[in-house]
């Protein structure tokens, strides 16, 4: 039963990492493999501040999610003067640097030691334990996430998005501030990554920089592109392929030694396979295929 | 100073050694529909882009009502009022027809970030009588029947239509077309014309690069040959026609 709830915490977990990534790489066509630096700089935040400040939950998600989406701004401005692969490129260095720093700065992060004893967070007096508490909070995070992208992507500003995506001239010349979209759109994504981090540090109560690593990153890309970039629930139906696929393998009685190896396998298999032959993923109106270029 | 809609004042635009701009000037009146005319690589296009501020000048001015706009970013000059349509035709294809539309409207408050979350009746009414304007318009240019559909599934020449009434949507009041009847069927080709012809008693001015000389002659007030991105003959349709030095690049 535990293991249950795990699997679906960890699935909520990631449906806020893959819907936040699908504001930006989805709706917006900005490829960015920086999620799981967002995720960690949330997870460290709130670690940090519940280990050293001893501040309540609430503050520190609030915390978490405004340094994130700062940072999630630094990250959006190359994105004014660079385009496409060179852009992911840029994403990528920013991932790298995220990493080291965490992995470095020993005296603050604790370095490849990681944070442990991050305590129960307490939310209104209620202290959340077990797992099933865990996984309501989880539930109402996503749910919020939910919501949140829901009203962006519906509205006027979620129309400009998608124009800012398929032709950022016509945006322009249709009168549109893109430079601005484009920084807003990474602060919003960074911030709700930021919630993810948050309520994986309290719920696995250690972090270390392993868990944001590039390869994470990639995982969650693959969860949007599998999913379907470009449609609200896509994201959702990937983070539920991608993380109970492996744990299926689990049961084939594969032995432990084969199965991570046969994981990583079968998320590049996955990937290739749906680029090929299904690029817009299960729910996707977009895909990550561009044509033109130039003025 | 001068009550031009639109001024221009020594433009020089060089790429690489090409004089694509040299010291081009030329103004637009209110209400007045100005064709511009001349062999292809004439800096035509290259004008548009300047004026529109896709690209920056190397010097030279533009005004906009006597308003210095030079060098200010596209989205800045199409919200003060001043937009294009593109040679190799620009559209949302993967969104509907209407909302390609309702894109190219001005100052929605939904467009704000903020007003996602507070505020979002005031975008909802804006939304809705846009949607009732831009309906309007497409109905006008008979393309109604089509407002659901993605823009991609278009014709050539329905598309070039609709960006000609995305930029009424704008309303803007200088309007520059880029080719809008090049490679069209001719009834098409009589609705699009229809259309410009009716911009200025709507009070658009309009700047228009055609290859189709004869689309020129009936839809403009004045005509200016350019070549080697200069000034060559101005004048009423019938003088620009019968200027020797048109014939001779239009014979070549």
């Amino acid at each position: 039963m535990e293991y249950l709830l795990h699997i679906l915490i960890l699935i909520g977990i990631y449906v806020i990492l893959s819907v936040s990534l699908n504001l930006i790489a989805g709706y917006t066509g900005l490829l960015s493999i920086a999620h799981a630096a967002f995720f960690g700089v949330g997870a460290y935040v709130a670690a940090l501040m519940a280990l050293k400040l001893h501040s309540p939950f609430l503050i520190n998600i609030l915390c978490a999610i405004i340094l994130s989406g700062l940072v999630g701004a630094l990250v959006g401005i190359p994105s004014l003067r660079i385009r496409d692969d060179y852009f992911v490129i840029a994403t990528f260095a920013f991932q790298v640097i995220t990493f080291s720093v965490l992995n470095n700065w020993i005296s603050f992060t604790g370095g490849p030691m990681g944070l442990p004893g991050i305590p129960q967070p307490t939310i209104f007096g209620l202290r959340i334990s077990s797992h099933g508490g865990f996984l309501v909070l989880v539930g109402v995070f996503c749910a919020l996430t939910l919501c949140v992208t829901q009203r962006i992507v519906r509205s006027p500003f979620g129309r400009v998005l998608k124009a800012i995506r398929e032709d950022e001239v016509f945006a322009q010349s249709a009168g549109k501030n893109i430079a601005a979209y484009k920084v807003l759109v990474f602060m919003l994504g960074a911030g709700m990554a930021a919630v993810a981090g948050v309520v994986y540090a309290y719920y696995i109560s250690f972090i270390d920089p392993t868990s944001f690593t590039v390869m994470e990153s990639i995982f969650i890309v693959s969860i949007v592109i599998i999913g379907g970039a470009g449609s609200l629930w896509g994201p959702v139906v990937g983070a539920i392929v991608l993380v109970t696929l492996p744990e299926l393998l689990r049961f084939v009685g594969l032995p432990s030694a084969v199965a991570a190896n046969v994981r990583q396998i079968l998320y590049g298999g996955l990937l290739v396979a749906f680029m090929m032959w299904r690029p817009r993923g299960f729910l996707g109106e977009y895909a990550f295929q561009r044509e033109e270029a130039g003025k | 100073m001068s009550g031009e809609m639109l001024e221009v004042r020594g433009l020089e635009k060089r790429f690489d050694g090409v004089r694509a701009l040299a010291g081009f000037s030329c103004s637009l009146r209110p209400g007045e529909i100005l064709g511009l005319i001349g062999p292809n690589g004439a800096g035509k296009t290259t004008l548009f882009n300047v004026v529109s501020g896709f690209i920056a000048a190397n010097s030279g001015k533009v005004f906009f009502k006597d308003k210095d706009i030079t060098g200010a970013s596209p989205y800045r000059i199409t919200n003060r009022g001043i937009s294009r349509t593109f040679q190799n035709l620009r559209l949302i294809r993967q969104i509907s027809v209407l909302d390609n539309v309702l894109l190219s409207f001005q100052d929605q408050p939904g467009e704000k970030l903020r007003n996602v979350f507070f505020n979002w009746r005031k975008s909802r009414e804006r939304e809705n009588a846009n949607r009732e304007e831009a309906i309007g318009l497409l109905e006008e240019t008979g393309l109604a029947h089509k407002a659901g559909d993605p823009a991609e599934e278009l014709s050539y020449g329905q598309q070039k239509l609709l960006s000609l009434v995305c930029c009424l949507a704008a309303k803007s009041e200088v309007l520059l077309l880029d080719e809008p009847v090049a490679g069209i069927a001719p009834e098409m080709t009589e609705r699009i014309l229809a259309t410009i012809r009716g911009l200025p008693s709507r009070g658009r001015s309009v700047i228009l690069i055609e290859h189709n000389l004869d689309a020129v002659m009936q839809v403009c007030d004045r005509v200016i040959f350019m070549d080697a991105g200069a000034k060559v003959s101005e004048g009423t349709p019938e003088e620009v026609r019968n200027d020797p030095r048109v014939i001779e690049a239009y014979i070549d």
